[in-house]
């Protein structure tokens, strides 16, 4: 068995009450920190923690929050990013729904340590049920001293609102959230000025994924060299994973990094193995539908032929040619009867809907790649097709304001890059494809020797 | 076509609207508006511009400040839609766990397409983007709630107990 930090104490019945959450030693970090540590000595244990932001980006959460600006006068905010949009990730939701008052433990030390009075848990709409679980929550550390007034009579002051969101993707990107927390639409700023700097009402602010907030309560309760033991060099602690598609146990799980993918994938204790008996691993999108997707070959071994473990650096190992990124954590995984065609094409409508549409290579270029794959998929592509769709990835990656763009490119450009015999079977054989589960009964692999030279 | 002077948000309405507001620093009630805008949805089924010039004179904002938060977000309906809108997630995971096939199912059943709305104006079903349920698939939301792993039996089950209601 792994440690567990987050989902310690998942076994205990009604840990979303707040007496039960107190039973297992909530709060307990609230009063460390704000009876016996400065706020300046918060943000060195955590940055003494190694942890990485748990959104995507793995960038250090300490070396983020020591960027913060501290003008007189100006308020600071905390933002918890709770807009989980990412395909194939779905384990902030599962952490809220269950264990609400660990992520407003955390908060509490994270906004502390920043010197926020006010925090906004910004909400993804459709997670209503997820929303009232949240209010209720704030609304019992509230009347339990745990916020508001002089909490602890140390007189510090904070507040936690939650926020909801309504469907839009991009709000999940940090200038963007705060755009819409302001009432508008989620368009992503341009930075410089960041948000330590200027963010909310342009006010320093810190914009922190649900899980990497939730966190630091227990880094703060039992030390950030503690943490920093667990893990594998610089990929410290433990990461909750989304793990989907065609695999016997869909969930979510918490693993301690350092693991690795073939035990992740098919042990017991995690994913379980393929969902359907037969039918083999073709591919898995690691961290999310943004990142690469890789080939059970490169998936399970680095190019080097090492074990691929889930760490920050072993799954980028190998950079886009051979390797992918951890990202979200939002592990799906498919099996041979799946379309990476279709697949691709599914994710290009996703980037194309969701894209804000203010940087015209990103608006046009999802809307392309769409159209480009929607009619390979469909039995219409052409051969110059597969390396259009290359192209037009290329003139979107990294000529966008913010990380979309990138993150619209990434799936289809590691699609053709691995799985470019798919591409040419679906031109060469229109009438093969027309029906939409066509390798459900022919598996690519049978075809492979024609394309594979 | 009711006009702005028709509309006049509830008490119990207003009352949350204005507990909203209170969430944001003095003067920045416009970012109230993404809540304020579910709520009145839930009211009023659809975003007509009555409602939506009413929610822009409540956050003393132009009425186009409004219709740019409404037409960016896809949660809020431009048009009216059935009592119960079945919104299936359609992005990859749930596709991979039979999520179009069970929409076709669904579509057949009720004899509809995608995007509209039944005869008797109880469903909507329309597809929409990952809706962060990916290991509980396939699955819909319908209203407040996820209706996950379903099966073709399940929303037999669901569109039979929703027909039964209303009756």
């Amino acid at each position: 068995m792994g440690r567990k930090i987050i989902l310690e104490h998942y076994n205990v019945p009604n840990l979303k009450d707040y007496e039960v959450y107190r039973s297992v030693g909530g709060y307990r970090a609230v009063e460390k920190a704000l009876k016996s540590m400065t706020p300046d000595e918060v943000v060195q244990e955590v940055k003494r923690s190694g942890l990485r932001g748990r959104g995507g980006a793995g960038f250090p959460t300490g070396m983020k929050w020591s960027f913060i600006a501290k003008p007189e006068g100006k308020p600071r905010y905390l933002l918890c990013n709770a807009d989980e949009s990412e395909p194939g990730t779905f384990k902030d939701r599962y952490m809220m729904q269950y264990n609400p008052h660990f992520l407003i433990d955390g908060m509490i030390c994270s906004a502390y340590a920043l010197g926020c009075n006010t925090a906004y848990i910004y909400v993804r709409g459709e997670y209503k049920f997820i929303i009232k679980i949240l209010e209720k929550a704030i609304l019992e550390a509230k009347a339990n001293g745990w916020l508001g007034k002089n909490i602890l009579g140390t007189g510090y002051d904070l507040e936690i609102y939650v926020h909801t969101g309504a469907g839009a993707y991009i709000c999940g990107e940090e200038t963007a959230l705060i755009e819409s927390i302001e009432g508008k639409r989620g368009n992503p700023r341009i930075k410089p000025p960041f948000p330590a700097v200027s963010g909310l009402y342009g006010c320093p602010t810190v914009v922190n994924n649900v899980e990497s907030l939730a966190v630091v309560s227990w880094i703060i309760q039992n030390g950030g060299d503690e943490y920093s033991k667990i893990g594998l060099g610089n990929s410290t602690g433990t990461k909750l994973i989304s793990a989907s598609g065609n695999i016997r146990k869909p969930g979510v799980y918490e693993i301690e990094l350092g693991l690795s993918v073939e035990e992740f994938m098919y042990s017991d204790e995690y994913c379980g193995g393929m969902q359907h008996e037969g039918r083999d691993l073709k591919a898995v999108v690691a961290g999310g539908s943004s990142v690469p997707i890789l080939p059970k070959e490169l998936i399970l071994k680095t190019a080097s032929g090492e074990n691929r473990l889930m760490t920050y650096e072993s799954l980028s190992d190998g950079g886009f040619k051979t390797g992918t990124m951890l990202g979200s954590g939002g592990f799906i995984v498919y099996d041979e009867a799946a379309c990476i065609v279709r697949n691709t094409w599914n994710f290009s409508r996703f980037y194309h809907h969701e894209s804000c549409g203010q940087c015209s290579p990103c608006r046009e270029g999802t809307g392309w790649l769409e159209k480009v794959l929607h009619r390979v998929e469909h039995g219409t592509g052409r051969w110059a097709d597969i390396d259009l769709l290359v192209e037009i990835t290329k003139k979107i990656e990294g000529n966008t304001i913010c990380p979309f763009g990138d993150a619209a490119s990434w799936p289809v450009a590691s699609a053709v890059r691995h799985f470019r015999h798919e591409f040419e079977y679906h031109v060469r054989y229109p009438e093969k494809i027309k029906n939409r589960e066509h390798f459900a009964s022919e598996p690519m692999r049978l075809f492979m020797n024609e394309f594979v030279k | 076509m009711s006009t702005i002077q028709d509309i006049q948000f509830s008490d119990a309405i207003m009352s949350r609207i204005n507990e909203y507001i209170a969430r944001y620093p003095e003067g920045r009630q416009k970012s109230a508006i993404l809540p304020i805008l579910h709520l009145v949805q839930d009211e009023y089924g659809w975003m007509s511009e009555p409602v939506m010039n009413k929610v822009a004179e409540i956050l003393s904002i132009k009425p186009i400040e409004v219709y740019e938060v409404v037409t960016f977000y896809t949660m809020y309906n431009l048009k009216p839609v059935g009592k119960y809108k079945l919104e299936f997630c359609g992005t990859s995971c749930c596709v991979l766990r039979g999520a179009e096939n069970l929409m076709d199912y669904t579509l057949n059943k009720l004899g509809i397409k995608e995007g509209e709305t039944t005869a008797d104006g109880l469903f909507t079903v329309t597809r929409v983007e990952c809706l962060g349920a990916c290991g509980y698939a396939p699955m819909m939301q319908v209203g407040d709630d996820y209706l996950e792993h379903l099966t073709p039996e399940s929303i037999d089950e669901f569109i039979e107990s929703r027909r039964n209601t209303v009756k």
